[in-house]
């Protein structure tokens, strides 16, 4: 649900708004990871949407900040722990990529915490569950995201 | 202009001993303080060569795909830039004979435009250190720093780093130290508030007609077919709207990563003032205090996004 809009059009966080993040879970560990809080009977929250995709070296930064374009309050990329890697480096690789992203995206004035990064292994699915739940819990702190939405988008509609 | 005698003759030489077959330059252009490019192909053509602070354009935007040996006049951020090119394979480096000198820096069009406030400058002379401006009824002379781009008083690296056995030094460089200190504007912006900041970008950007005028002379931004024309899936609108803009300028800036010499052709090229070096500063800044890069300083070196190090900074990750 996204929140209600106030007289100049800017979304306000309601009672009943619940912040819709955007999840890359790479297919080898943090998807299998959210699997496993899944069969394990580990709640976690039920705000994240999630693309699955094969390596976090898979997430082009243009996919981050098309997200937050389209209207999602906040975004979480999660991959193997280094040295982990499915494909031997693509996640070090995008740690030097998100490292850059986070902070342009910080100094443009999106704020801190809309767009988080976490290592979750196939192993730890108590810690996928707290990484969600940090996630949701810096979104709500902010409210609905503001920033760098495409007035064309309609999240509401589409959905 | 020794240098520029000095660099004349080393094009006529280089044509003439069929070293090259074109020589890529800036020769006088139709309007006070803006050299436009020059393709020489025969020795005489040397003489039209300008070498001098209205040398704006960056040339090594004109080296891609580029066949048979060509010879690029180049400042230090332009030969660094042919060298973040060549080393992403856009042509083969020995195909490509630098020409350099220490560089002084070059004027920006609009500095001299917001100091004459509307006046028209019907001639331009540049004489050492100094500028005379000449118009229909006023002359002026004032210092060349004033109307340098903000690019070149922080650039450092004034002086041009060859390949000795391939290239041609004109003239050794001694050490100069930056005017201005680097980016002073991004790190006075940085101590603001998210709100501000974000308040700042809006401004700036509102007035961008989406030209791509700064990715057309960004000699890095060189794909065949750029993100923001692909139409399957469409990534940015073509409306105007603000969002599409900011995402447009914001990806292109990521593209940039470890790559951008910052020449500031992106600023001096937009139409609509926006200092579009706000953006790609930030991340030349960013990239090397992260990843100690320097993009173009090494013969063929990886740019700094397509390698890592296992000791890169992972604070932010949860």
């Amino acid at each position: 649900m996204t929140g209600a809009a106030d007289h100049t059009g800017e979304p306000v966080a309601t009672a009943a708004w619940e912040p819709k993040i955007v999840a890359f879970l790479c297919n080898w560990c943090s998807y299998a990871g959210a699997d496993l809080a899944g069969t394990s009977r580990i709640q976690y929250l039920p705000n994240i949407r999630v693309i699955r995709v094969p390596c976090s070296g898979r997430v082009d930064p243009l996919f981050i900040v098309k997200a937050l374009q389209i209207g999602a309050d906040g975004v979480l990329v999660a991959g193997c722990h280094p040295g982990d890697c499915h494909y031997i480096s693509g996640n070090l690789l995008a740690r030097r990529r998100f490292a850059l992203l986070k902070r342009l995206l910080e100094y443009v004035g999106v704020e801190e915490g809309r767009v988080n990064f976490a290592w979750v292994s196939a192993s730890e699915g108590g810690k996928f569950s707290d990484v969600v739940g940090e996630v949701v819990a810096r979104v709500k702190a902010l409210g609905p995201a503001r920033r760098l939405i495409a007035r064309t988008s309609k999240p509401e509609e589409s959905s | 202009m020794i240098i520029q005698d000095k660099i004349r003759e080393a094009v006529r030489s280089l044509l003439r001993e069929k070293r090259v077959d074109l020589v890529i330059a800036h020769e006088m252009g139709t309007l006070p303080l803006r050299a436009t490019p020059c393709f020489a192909t025969e020795p005489g053509d040397a003489e039209r060569i300008v070498w001098d602070p209205s040398c704006s354009v960056n040339l090594a935007a004109f080296l891609q795909n580029r066949k048979g040996k060509v010879g690029l006049v180049a400042k230090s951020c332009e030969a660094r830039a042919a060298l973040v090119m060549a080393a992403e394979h856009q042509f083969p480096r020995e195909n490509l004979v630098i020409l350099s000198a220490p560089c002084q820096g070059v004027v920006d069009v609009k500095k001299v435009q917001r100091r004459f406030g509307g006046r028209e400058i019907l001639a331009a002379k540049i004489e050492g250190d100094k500028i005379i401006f000449k118009g229909k009824d006023f002359q002026e002379s004032l210092p060349l720093t004033q109307f340098l781009c903000d690019s070149c008083l922080e650039c450092r690296h004034p002086n041009p780093v060859l390949n000795p056995s391939r290239d041609v030094l004109v003239e050794e460089g001694s050490p100069v130290a930056p005017t201005q200190a680097d980016a002073a504007k991004i790190i006075e912006l940085e101590k603001k508030t998210p709100d501000e900041r974000w308040s700042y970008f809006v401004d700036q950007f509102k007035d961008c007609i989406g030209c791509n005028a700064c990715r057309e002379v960004c000699p890095i931004c060189y794909c065949n077919e750029c993100f923001a024309d692909q139409t399957a899936p469409r990534w940015v609108g073509k409306s105007g709207d603000a969002s599409d803009v900011l995402v447009f300028h914001l990806v292109r800036t990521l593209h940039m990563a470890g790559r951008c010499v910052d020449c500031g052709a992106c600023s001096r090229a937009c139409p609509m003032n926006i200092d579009v070096r706000m953006l790609t500063k930030k991340m030349e800044k960013d990239a090397r205090e992260l990843f100690a890069a320097d993009p173009g300083m090494k013969e063929g070196e990886a740019e700094a996004l397509a390698t890592f190090s296992e000791k890169d900074p992972q604070e932010f990750i949860m």
